[in-house]
């Protein structure tokens, strides 16, 4: 198990300086750079800020300066949010998504697995169509239309939430309910197709032979094996849930995370967009770590890998 | 005589895919899906030429108008009628949708069958490359890749389809591996056949199946994908619009003209809706285990 565990952190080196990589010249490579203004600064001043953060380097020094600063564990300063650094735009924005992306979380495995795993056991009938089809509407509605309408509706309409901000408790309703519906409906779709699979297997015959009551089955014998694909889901699920959402934090003015992996790269503000894509990529690293981990102590089967 | 016979033989030995068809006719949220599809699609390319009023004509005095007789989905603040404008939204999303979707299949396709086909080290490079991509956040590539190839229509479904491409490439990967080490396979390779024509003659119409289903699921994804570049202004630019452009316009004012967010995310809905109960039930006809 540990040096199972020891063999993935290393493994994720070379994936981390690929990404690293990736981006560095991704970034380099795009048209523009952070400091061009609409309304152009001096050339000479423009030389000089550039010459300060080592942009006007050749390509190669540019590099092995980024990676050295990485290797560091230096992010470096913001070049759009002038006396910020990157690590510190991270640690204060971060905390939201999180919280957000909790709540979110909560919000789609509590609606999720209970519905597809009851239409599972309704299959066949009617009341699993409507089920699914309610799963189904989730999946097609995206963010940015369920939003506005739940705003309409509880903050328009009905003025039970405020329909922006971040300060009281109340606000993290709306926001959660957005991100969280189409993980739900998501989620209820794999442990629907998970329960059916296991649904059909001898044990549960045999179990049901035993005599056991249907919840007893259900609950002790079935969900655990019907939870695998909505568990391995759960990896870059949980990822992209807490590192934030632009859409959403634009509809309800959140200060998350989310904004600043879209801005930054409209700004080309190089340093911030490495940081948020590094910071996202372990994340999903990580999430995939512990999915795994969870999937070996959930099935002994795969421990042997 | 012979034609009886021919007859019952025909009914013994039928073909995967006639089992297929038949499966798929008999799922009633598919044909429901197929038929809502079909019905948006044709009335995306017809409507906006029976129509007497054009997306393009404004009608300043005129302002937003609610639903009415003359403007069935009301008009906007330009005074534009919302149904054309749907409608011609409607052609620039699916066409975008098939657009992309076919771009993720050119390249993930044989990306993944020479991985998968080669395996060893050749295989562990190529797949590290996708799993780096994958760890990339979209809305990042994105947003670089549309900077580098600009905003005209052709080059956000080159931007999309170069996102979309890892997942084909990984499912294409995985099929792959499960048939290169098959005796039919080595048979193929003693009598000397070439690994370009044992994958396309030998591995590519096995994997069909799992690669038809995804290519399908695709497209919708690839059509959210869209709008959610014109939540970000990265979109189709006017005077061209999408169902995304104009859903992203009407959230603006859900508060004061609502009828132009609901109409524009109502098909978008139904066609999302529609591809992808055709998706579920193209994977459940094709893929039999677990249906019943």
């Amino acid at each position: 198990m540990l040096t199972h565990i020891a063999r993935r952190f290393l493994q994720a080196i070379p994936t981390l300086w690929l990404i690293a990589t990736l981006t560095f010249l991704l970034l380099y490579l795009a048209p523009g750079g952070p400091f061009d203004e609409e309304k152009p600064v001096a050339p000479e001043i423009k030389e000089q800020i550039e010459a300060h953060y080592g942009l006007n380097l050749p390509l190669h020094q540019q590099y092995f300066r980024f990676m050295g600063n990485l290797l560091h564990g230096e992010l470096g300063p913001s070049y759009k949010y002038a006396g910020w650094n990157v690590d510190e735009i991270i640690r204060q924005s971060f905390p939201v998504s999180l919280e957000l992306g909790g709540f979110a979380l909560l919000i789609a495995l509590v609606i999720g697995i209970p519905i597809g795993v009851f239409a599972a056991l309704r299959h066949g009938r009617l009341s699993e169509s409507f089920l699914m089809s309610f799963a189904m509407i989730g999946i097609c509605l995206p963010a940015f239309v369920l939003g506005p309408l739940l705003l309409l509706v509880f903050s328009s309409a009905l003025s039970w939430f405020n329909p922006l901000g971040w300060s009281v408790a109340s606000d993290r309703v709306l926001p959660a309910l957005t991100l969280g519906l189409f993980y739900a409906a998501y989620i209820a779709r794999l442990s629907r197709s998970g329960m059916l699979d296991v649904i059909q297997q001898d044990y549960i015959r045999t179990a049901r032979a035993k005599g056991l009551t249907e919840s007893r089955i259900v609950n002790i014998h079935a969900l655990r094996t019907a939870l695998y694909p909505v568990v391995a889901y759960l990896g870059p699920a949980i990822a992209g849930l807490i590192s934030g959402s632009f859409v959403v934090e634009t509809i309800f003015f959140i200060p998350g995370l989310g904004q600043f992996f879209v801005n930054s790269a409209f700004n080309r503000d190089y340093t911030l967009v490495m940081g948020t894509v590094l910071f996202y990529a372990v994340l999903i690293l990580l999430f995939n770590l512990l999915v795994d981990l969870l999937q070996m102590w959930m099935n002994p089967r795969t421990r042997n890998d | 005589m012979t034609k009886q016979r021919r007859e019952s033989a025909a009914a013994d030995a039928r073909s995967l895919g006639q089992d297929a068809w038949e499966r798929l006719c008999a799922n009633r949220m598919a044909q429901l899906g197929g038929v809502l599809f079909i019905v948006i699609t044709l009335l995306c390319l017809i409507g906006p030429i029976l129509s007497s009023q054009t997306s393009a004509e404004t009608n300043l005095a005129y302002g937003a108008q609610p639903p009415s007789a003359d403007h069935w989905f009301g008009t906007d603040d330009l005074g534009r009628d919302i149904f054309v404008r749907t409608l011609t939204g409607g052609r620039i999303s699916i066409g975008v949708g098939f657009a992309a979707t076919f771009v993720a299949l050119i390249i993930g396709l044989p990306y993944g069958a020479l991985a998968g086909y080669f395996a060893g080290r050749t295989d562990t490079i190529m797949m590290r490359f996708v799993d780096a991509l994958y760890a990339l956040p979209f809305t990042i590539i994105v947003v670089l890749l549309t900077t580098f190839l600009g905003r005209s229509v052709w080059l956000i479904f080159l931007a999309i389809g170069a996102v979309e491409w890892l997942t084909m490439a990984r499912i294409v990967r995985g099929q792959t591996r499960a048939l290169r080490k098959l005796a039919y396979i080595d048979a193929a390779k003693v009598n000397g056949v070439s690994h370009l024509k044992i994958l396309r003659r030998h591995i590519l119409p096995n994997c069909l199946g799992p690669i038809i289903v995804y290519t399908t699921l695709t497209i919708p994804a690839v059509i959210l994908l869209e709008s959610v570049l014109s939540f970000l202004g990265l979109g189709v630019q006017p005077p061209m619009s999408s169902w995304g452009v104009l859903i992203n316009e009407g959230a603006k004012k859900i508060d004061i003209y609502p009828w132009q967010l609901i109409f524009p995310a109502l098909f978008f809905s139904l066609t999302l809706f529609a591809l992808n109960f055709i998706g579920d039930g193209l994977r459940d006809a094709l893929d039999p285990k677990g249906t019943k």
